[in-house]
């Protein structure tokens, strides 16, 4: 296929429109941190749900995406949004704080937080959304602070806040090696 | 601005505990699932089709002639290549066509089926509808001629050109096939030199005489 490329038409339409990967090697790229997020925010039960809405909003939205940087973020903006719809939609109520009170007692040592893990992300999946988010990508992706102040169209700070925030919680629920 | 995602980089916001907490996320995440169900990609592709989001569909089908990449729109089959994805032919579709390109095998059944009987020697002729969105003017001019050549029979680079209304455009008419986004589907392989020598083919001349051959032109 050499031939348009090297055509004038060819050149001009490389500078009006932005270079996208296409679709299947954003999912391939993306698949495993998208449906990591669906579990651990959405749980086992939703997860599927929420990644195939997530993925759909993605195709839709893709082809008027302005720069084709921070994917991963948007991505996951995306399954944000998803996750919520999901909870709202099956009048889900976040896991109440009463169903781990017994823990601040006795603090689990961190084995025990490793083998307890479903019980640790119903603590997670309590949280506010922006909280859980906030959780999963800093703890489970280590995404920098900026790329999750874009993806909560938050400040740095506020993105900050809301790590400390969900960490705070889950300590004060007695999640605390 | 690097930021560090080690518990070192929020020590200044947590009051203790929080190193070791997040560690604990960390090493439980290991607990989610490492991959998304295999079934869900189906799922996915059937939906989008369903709400006219997948705008290039493809798969990878085997041939005599090695892998193929096919590729259809909800027009018709717009690409062939004589190669595997991720060598840019997805690149060039994402650019040229839509970036909404997901690998959707089941869209793709007739094609292989086709494809199949041709290169079986159970079919001459493709009932294919073609979207020819890879080509322009004088190519697409061409490459229509060309479709016109029937199984068994072939052409010549300046017949084409002047089917394709340029008589004297023969060089461009080489170049036109050697573009040819449709391979074997667009019987650019049935194009010789006047005389009869081979000439050029872009999947390589030992393709282009297996496809004669098959064809009954070359023995």
């Amino acid at each position: 296929m050499a031939a348009p490329l090297t055509s004038r038409r060819a050149r001009r339409e490389r500078l009006i429109h932005v270079k996208l990967p296409p679709f299947q090697a954003l999912l391939e790229e993306h698949r495993v941190d998208v449906y990591r997020y669906c579990v651990a925010t959405a749980g086992r039960s939703e997860a599927d749900d929420c990644f195939q809405e997530t993925w759909i909003a993605a195709l839709r939205a893709y082809p008027k995406l302005r720069r084709a940087t921070n994917l991963r973020a948007w991505l996951l903006r995306i399954a944000h949004n998803k996750a919520m719809d999901l909870h709202r939609s099956r009048g889900r109520r976040p896991v109440p704080v009463e169903s781990v009170p017994e823990r601040a007692g006795a603090s689990p040592g961190l084995e025990d937080l490793v083998e307890e893990e479903p019980e640790l992300w119903e603590a997670v999946r309590g949280l506010p959304p922006k909280q859980r988010t906030a959780v999963f990508c800093r703890t489970v992706l280590g995404m920098p602070y900026e790329e999750l102040a874009r993806l909560l169209e938050s400040s740095h700070d506020a993105a900050r806040r809301n790590v400390f925030e969900g960490l705070r919680t889950l300590r004060e629920e007695g999640w605390n090696p | 601005m690097i930021d560090n995602p080690t518990p070192n980089g929020t020590a200044d916001l947590s009051e203790g505990g929080d190193a070791a907490l997040e560690a604990a996320l960390r090493s439980s995440a290991t607990a989610l699932p490492d991959a998304a169900p295999p079934e869900l990609d189906r799922l996915l592709a059937e939906r989008a089709a369903a709400e006219e989001l997948l705008d290039v569909a493809y798969a990878t089908v085997d041939s005599p002639l090695g892998p193929l990449v096919v590729a259809a729109t909800p027009r018709g089959l717009v690409r062939v290549a004589y190669t595997e994805p991720h060598t840019g032919v997805l690149e060039e579709l994402s650019r040229k066509v839509s970036p909404r390109v997901l690998e959707a095998p089941a869209r793709l059944d007739a094609v292989r089926r086709e494809l199949d009987e041709y290169f079986e020697g159970r079919r001459v002729g493709f009932d294919l509808p073609l979207d020819w969105a890879l080509t322009h003017g004088f190519t697409s001019r061409v490459l229509q001629a060309t479709a016109r050549i029937a199984f068994g029979s072939t052409s010549t680079y300046a017949e084409v050109a002047s089917r394709a209304g340029s008589p004297r455009a023969v060089r461009a008419a080489g170049n036109a096939l050697g573009a040819n986004p449709l391979p074997v589907v667009v019987p650019c392989h049935r194009v010789l030199r006047t005389g009869g020598a081979l000439g050029g083919y872009t999947g390589g001349l030992e393709r282009k005489e297996y496809l004669l051959r098959l064809e009954g032109v070359l023995i």
